[in-house]
């Protein structure tokens, strides 16, 4: 199969036929991240900048190693998010960007469309690693890949997405990756925390847990931001743990096989109990694991396109 | 009979072919057109143009004092005269703030100064010192000044207390307020619709009711004090609902929308494209067929652009970053144009839209093409065509979500007080 997308900026850029091709290729690259030596020489000579205009330890050292382990060079251009609130830099940062002739950038950023903004005006191929509430590509396609592993299909399954989803880049991606490959999407959070017209999503959204939990075979909690409480949308972290978070009641309730996901970093006792984030069910290191393999396989896929 | 000064020969008004005569900067007559000779009067041949009341904005952000390379009066004031505007009403945010008689009059010089013929600036007065929504402004001062209406445009005021104060003291001076209905709580610094749009662009979302729920507030208001009210920029049919349900009470409510809610839906803002940000935000199609059924029925009363011009680096930055607002003088004129070509308005709902109810709302000069109103008319080809871009644009923003867009229909020249302007 070709390559032909510049840009990943979201899943809805991508048809079932690109998401297994992701898949495949990053089964591949899952085989060298267990070999001895873990590096391949297959983008020496390309570069990658790594733009994390908003913290996140995690995706940045996934995306960091997904390109050592290619032979890609990886730049980190950091930049707090204080002085990045006026707008010139953002402009100014793909111009510079520009300048230097790389291969890719891979951009984090806390404005919803800021990955398209840069898209726009680069030639070099831009993958969001998550924009404002907007999107989240990588991190559905590593969900996607790791029950993928697990399932080998992800058609006729149903998959919970539990918590704060209205303020979520990963429950939005989640939601249409899952469902072009056949998957059934629930939701269940306060109505404080779904997005406004909910009713236009393809997904069934319940308020009690319990109902929402009957049957499923896997269940992806959200981090709560503890925040939410000042912002007036849950009045306090205790009755969102009893009421909304995950707990071995749900995972009785659940299919016997159910698997259990987060994207990280967990809030442990608040949207997902202590236990359950270390039991059998849980899914959550090799989400980390394959979030390496889905990354190698997104830089080559994109830094080696058809132009 | 007095000589015309000037003839304008040939000329459709309202289906017929007619001579305009104008004398001493006012109407002398209108007549079926003829070949007479009138000595000594500049005669224009006007053969296959429409003859058009000049137009009157009600709502228009000039920026200056303040931010002039936003925009600053003479800029403005031209975009609007090769845009059809004879009459412009502007907002008071500026900095300092108008609200204050030196202001006013500083405004008025500038505006002199650049066009001694007009269009005539009229500056709308802050209703709250600073807009900062806590103590009245000097409202009789001001209306001695020049200013035809206050308004605490683009920062409502949330104390309904202080509000219906404002209301009460303002009425004194026979100027309306215009109000900026947007419940402050509901708005989350948005500029984009809240619904599905939003959702899928993960952009916070401004829901309608946040316009609605103050516009319900302000004709509670209207009607219990017996006030004037006018609403500025309305958007959406629960809005349009209750003005009609005020107007049917006999509440005194006019109220006026913009070209861009009637010609464009939040569908517009894919893609992130700043220039689409304007607060109140774009709306759905089912907002738009109620709009314009409103103006069908007279529930709106009149158009107005909201100018609101800004540099092009304001506007290349993040969706949330960019502020709100659409430079609209140059184009206000062809879209709505657009509206009557398609049928969706009648050239009567034009005229009154664009012409005389802001003129009698305001107290502005009017031009009915009577005898004896002031000689403020344009000549009007309603099927050339033009594109909108940075060159055509008189205003020094470029900034409108037309932008490349062809428009049909262009002033050829524009008379003020009897004098060729354009
Ligand atoms: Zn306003």
């Amino acid at each position: 199969m070709e390559w032909r997308h510049k840009d990943l900026l979201d899943i809805s850029q991508l048809s079932k036929e690109d998401v297994w091709h992701i898949f495949e290729t990053a089964t591949y690259f899952q085989e060298i991240n267990s070999r001895p030596v873990k590096k391949v020489p297959t983008l020496k000579g390309h570069s990658v900048v790594l733009f994390f205009a908003e913290p996140s330890t995690r995706t940045k050292t996934s995306f960091d190693m997904a390109g050592k382990r290619l032979s890609c060079d990886t730049f980190s251009l950091a930049k707090s998010s204080s002085s990045l609130t006026k707008g010139e830099t953002l402009k100014d940062t793909a111009l510079t960007l520009e300048a230097m002739n790389i291969d890719g950038i891979v951009i984090r950023h806390w404005a919803s469309g800021a990955a398209a903004f840069l898209a726009e005006r680069l030639d070099c191929s831009v993958i969001n690693a998550g924009d404002g509430r907007h999107a989240h590509p990588t991190q559905a396609l590593l969900d996607g890949f790791t029950l993928y592993q697990e399932w080998g299909a992800l058609e006729g399954k149903t998959v919970l997405i539990l918590g704060d989803i209205a303020h979520s880049r990963v429950a939005r991606s989640n939601v249409i990756m899952l469902t072009m490959m056949g998957a059934k999407v629930r939701f269940c959070a306060p109505r404080t925390l779904l997005p406004p017209n909910i009713k236009s999503w393809p997904v069934e959204v319940f308020s009690d847990v319990n109902e929402a939990s009957k049957g499923v075979d896997a269940i992806m909690c959200l981090r709560l931001q503890l925040e939410r409480q000042q912002a007036g949308l849950l009045p306090d972290v205790r009755e969102y743990s009893r009421y909304f978070g995950l707990g071995p009641k749900q995972v009785e309730l659940a299919s016997p096989n159910v698997k259990i996901l987060h994207p990280g970093p967990m809030n442990r006792g608040v949207e997902i109990d202590s236990a359950l984030a270390d039991s059998a069910s849980s899914l959550v290191l090799d989400q980390v694991a394959s979030g390496v393999a889905v990354r190698m396989a997104l830089l080559y896929l994109y830094l080696t396109r058809k132009k | 009979m007095t000589n015309p000064e000037l003839v304008i020969r040939k000329a459709v008004w309202k289906g017929e072919e007619v001579d305009l005569l104008v004398a001493d900067g006012k109407i002398l007559d209108i007549i079926p057109s003829s070949d007479a000779m009138y000595e000594g009067a500049e005669v224009v041949a006007a053969r296959g143009y429409l003859l058009m009341p000049s137009l009157t904005d009600v709502h228009t952000h000039l920026r200056e004092p303040g931010f002039e390379y936003k925009e600053d009066i003479a800029s403005g004031l031209k975009a609007a005269v090769h845009g059809g505007f004879s009459n412009i009403m502007c907002m008071a945010n500026t900095s300092p703030v108008n609200d204050n008689a030196v202001i006013t009059a500083e405004m008025l010089n500038k505006a002199h100064a650049a066009f001694p013929n007009g269009p005539r600036l009229f500056p709308v007065g802050a209703l709250t010192k600073g807009l900062e929504a806590k103590e009245l402004s000097s409202m009789h001062d001001l209306a001695d000044a020049g200013c035809v209406a206050f308004s605490n445009d683009g920062v409502p005021v949330k104390n309904t207390e202080l509000f219906r104060r404002a209301l009460e003291y303002a009425s004194d001076t026979g100027k309306p307020v215009i109000d900026h209905c947007e419940d402050p709580y509901l708005e989350l610094g948005a500029g984009m619709n809240e619904g599905a749009v939003s959702s899928l662009l993960g952009l916070a979302g401004q829901p309608d009711v946040a316009e609605a729920a103050q516009v319900a507030r302000d004709l509670l208001l209207a009607e219990y004090l017996d006030i004037h009210i006018h609403l500025a920029h309305i958007s959406c049919r629960k809005s349009i609902d209750l003005i009609a349900w005020a107007k049917k009470r006999g509440v005194k409510v006019t109220a006026e929308t913009c070209p861009h809610y009637l010609l464009l839906t939040e569908e517009a803002v894919e893609g992130y494209g700043t220039d689409t940000k304007v607060n109140p935000p774009l709306r759905t199609a089912d907002d738009v067929e109620a709009l314009l059924q409103a103006i069908r029925e007279g529930i709106i009363d009149m158009f107005a652009t909201d100018h609101a011009p800004h540099a092009a680096h304001e506007k290349e930055v993040e969706f949330m970053v960019a502020p709100c607002g659409i430079s609209g003088l140059d184009s206000a004129l062809s879209l709505t144009w657009e509206l009557v070509a398609s049928g969706k308005i009648t050239f009567d709902d034009f005229i009154r839209m664009w012409t005389t109810a802001p003129c009698e709302t305001f107290g502005l000069p009017l031009n009915s093409f009577k005898k004896g109103d002031v000689a403020d008319f344009f000549l009007f080809a309603p099927d050339e065509e033009w594109t909108l871009s940075p060159e055509t644009m008189h205003s020094k923003g470029k900034n409108t979500p037309f932008l490349g867009q062809t428009l049909k229909g262009r002033v050829i020249s524009h008379f003020l007080g009897g004098k060729k302007i354009v």
